[in-house]
């Protein structure tokens, strides 16, 4: 047996739906041990790929190896090696905590009193004891993403698949879901992310895809991706806004880059390579008598990102997925 | 902004708990086919037990029917409520237990809607069994709203000549054949969109189905036309062979007719649900 170091091979993966080419022609390679992340905004893409690769749905054409097994004629093996956070937080809403994880360490082999114990380890690690017995349905967002999480570590996979994990979630708790993440792939699980963030993928992805109308439009390391963009903005706000306009003039000497008036009359932003000379402009505007009120040092924006890549915004595309697989009621 | 050591403790032991809980363990052993139907039927018995507000329709219902039909249409069709009873009671046993089959691809509709289904099919289990796990999870409400029916019944003089091995045959045959029906419901749950249209076409389907049997009247007095269809519709020999052995007096033909009828349902649309399952 030959032991490859890619955790996932996909070459010219298809999927339509009717008449929406959901995904059209996706080649990914994802090194074992890493995070990867899948970039793109709603309708890329990104999840009707994923489903293929957890082997949810067959592929049109193409082909795909996850850990050296074929998604479709080896599905059963690949199921074994990996799980899938969809989407949708896929626990039953009408048990308690406790009784999901039960009911997967059950399914996956568990006697009764093992799978108790692990669902008290996972609950404890989780920090989800003290509504181990609540109803799933009273949980918060947060709280239901990491019960997610849980059971799909009930057995620790090889290969993870995280669709959009913090969608929707708070700070505090899309910390929570991060730290897990980086739990997970320190203790040797490869990662493939899906997010709509490119801040969460520059935090936790070795490397990214961006994807658009279910293509791979771009690749690389969040570094390389942030570099084509250029690598940030430097927003600024002024104590007067009278001083605007020698301000812009400071600043595009001091950076030498186009300056963007905002529509806040006090505020403008010009594009920045790196903190050291963000901080020499800062510098540059007080010296030369501007007061400034506040500034930060902001990444580029997947808005920001797409236009540079693509050269429209990341407009959401219509959902390429199966229908059923959209929640329309927006609870 | 300082963390106070006993907060750094706390996230240390938390780090803790995470690592050892993610830690490489050895992977069980696949369970059986059985054993996951069995869990999932586990899985059916806690939802009974956390919602208990949805066996009222396999409760209060057959309930309200029993009496309702009883006490008003009773002296109209039979003479008196008493003689009436006789004759209705078992059919509305069947009725109100084959209601309660649209429930579950309703169900099953509900787990798709909610994602739930997505995490069953990237297990590595059978993928029959969820939902033969779920449809015989099912037969504990079939088996209640049925002992609910009976025991209205006997409480307002139903007074069976089968006695109890009787009724329990009744209810078993009863079980058995919803078993095969529900496989109905559930190929429907897969090929509709929402819950809620499941629950209008299985109603749609399943409440003529029931009218037009020999629950509650002679087929005799019904047009020729009409009388041909009763006399077909597998209904109609459920309820008939329910009545046989409750009154004591089962015949096989009747019986066989609807094992050979809960079969062929079974035979076409479980491993039709099966399907679209997979395929989804």
């Amino acid at each position: 047996m030959t032991q490859s170091t890619l955790a996932i091979e996909a070459s010219g993966l298809r999927k339509a739906f009717g008449e929406t080419k959901a995904v059209d022609g996706v080649d990914l390679a994802v090194r074992t041990g890493s995070v990867y992340g899948i970039l793109g905004p709603n309708g890329a893409g990104k999840t009707t790929t994923v489903r293929m690769l957890a082997t949810l749905i067959r592929p049109d054409a193409g082909e795909a190896r996850v850990l050296g097994h074929d998604i479709v004629e080896d599905a059963d093996a690949v199921r074994s090696v990996v799980s899938l956070t969809g989407q949708l937080a896929s626990v039953d809403e009408d048990l308690t905590g406790r009784e999901n994880l039960v009911l997967i360490g059950r399914l996956l082999g568990y006697g009764r009193a093992q799978a108790k114990v692990r669902a008290s380890e996972l609950l404890d690690a989780f920090e989800l004891a003290e509504a181990a017995s609540r109803l799933v349905k009273n949980y918060s967002g947060g709280m239901r993403r990491r019960l997610d999480i849980a059971a799909s570590i009930v057995v620790r996979p090889q290969l993870m698949f995280l669709d959009e994990p913090t969608t929707g979630l708070d700070p505090r708790s899309r910390n929570q879901v991060w730290d897990i993440v980086r739990a997970l792939v320190a203790d040797g699980t490869t990662v493939l992310l899906c997010t709509q963030y490119l801040d969460e993928a520059d935090q936790l992805a070795d490397g990214i895809a961006v994807i658009d109308h279910g293509r791979v439009i771009a690749e690389g390391t969040p570094a390389q991706l942030k570099a084509s963009v250029g690598s940030g903005a430097l927003h600024i706000r002024l104590l007067e806004p009278e001083q605007r306009p020698s301000a812009e003039q400071v600043l595009s000497r001091a950076l030498e880059s186009s300056v963007h008036l905002e529509p806040d009359p006090a505020a403008l932003t010009v594009g920045c390579a790196s903190p050291d000379r963000a901080a020499e402009a800062v510098a540059e505007l007080t010296r030369s008598g501007i007061d400034v009120a506040g500034f930060s040092l902001g990444q580029p924006s997947l808005d920001e990102v797409f236009l540079a890549l693509t050269g429209h915004p990341a407009e959401e595309a219509e959902e390429g997925q199966e229908p059923v697989a959209v929640r329309e009621d927006g609870s | 902004m300082s963390t106070t050591p006993a907060a750094r403790a706390r996230t240390q032991r938390d780090e803790q708990a995470l690592h050892a809980a993610l830690a490489a363990r050895e992977r069980p052993p696949r369970p059986s086919a059985l054993s996951a139907c069995l869990t999932f039927g586990w899985r059916g018995m806690l939802k009974i037990k956390h919602v208990p507000e949805q066996l009222l329709d396999v409760t209060i219902t057959p309930v309200l029917f029993v009496l309702m039909f009883t006490y008003i249409f009773g002296g109209a069709i039979a003479g008196s409520p008493s003689e009436y009873l006789e004759f209705l009671l078992p059919g509305i046993m069947v009725m109100s237990v084959l209601f309660t089959t649209v429930y579950s691809g309703v169900a099953l509709n509900t787990d798709v809607t909610k994602g739930v289904v997505d995490r069953f099919r990237s297990l590595p289990i059978s993928r029959s069994a969820p939902l033969v796990g779920a449809v015989l999870g099912d037969s504990v409400r079939y088996v209640l709203g049925a002992t609910v029916v009976v025991v209205v019944g006997v409480a307002i003089g139903f007074r069976p000549d089968g006695g109890f091995v009787g009724v329990v045959a009744a209810v078993a045959l009863l079980v058995v054949f919803a078993f095969g029906l529900a496989w109905v419901f559930t190929t429907l749950g897969l090929l509709l969109r929402t819950p809620n249209a499941v629950m209008n076409a299985g109603f749609m389907g399943i409440f003529p189905l029931t009218f037009l049997s020999n629950v509650f009247v002679e087929p005799e007095t019904l047009p020729g036309w009409l009388e041909a269809f009763v006399d077909a519709n597998p209904i109609s020999h459920l309820v008939t062979a329910s009545r046989e052995l409750m009154a004591g007096s089962a015949s096989a033909s009747e019986i066989g007719y609807v094992l050979a009828s809960a079969a062929i349902l079974a035979a076409v649309f479980a491993p039709l649900t099966v399907r679209l399952y997979r395929s989804r």
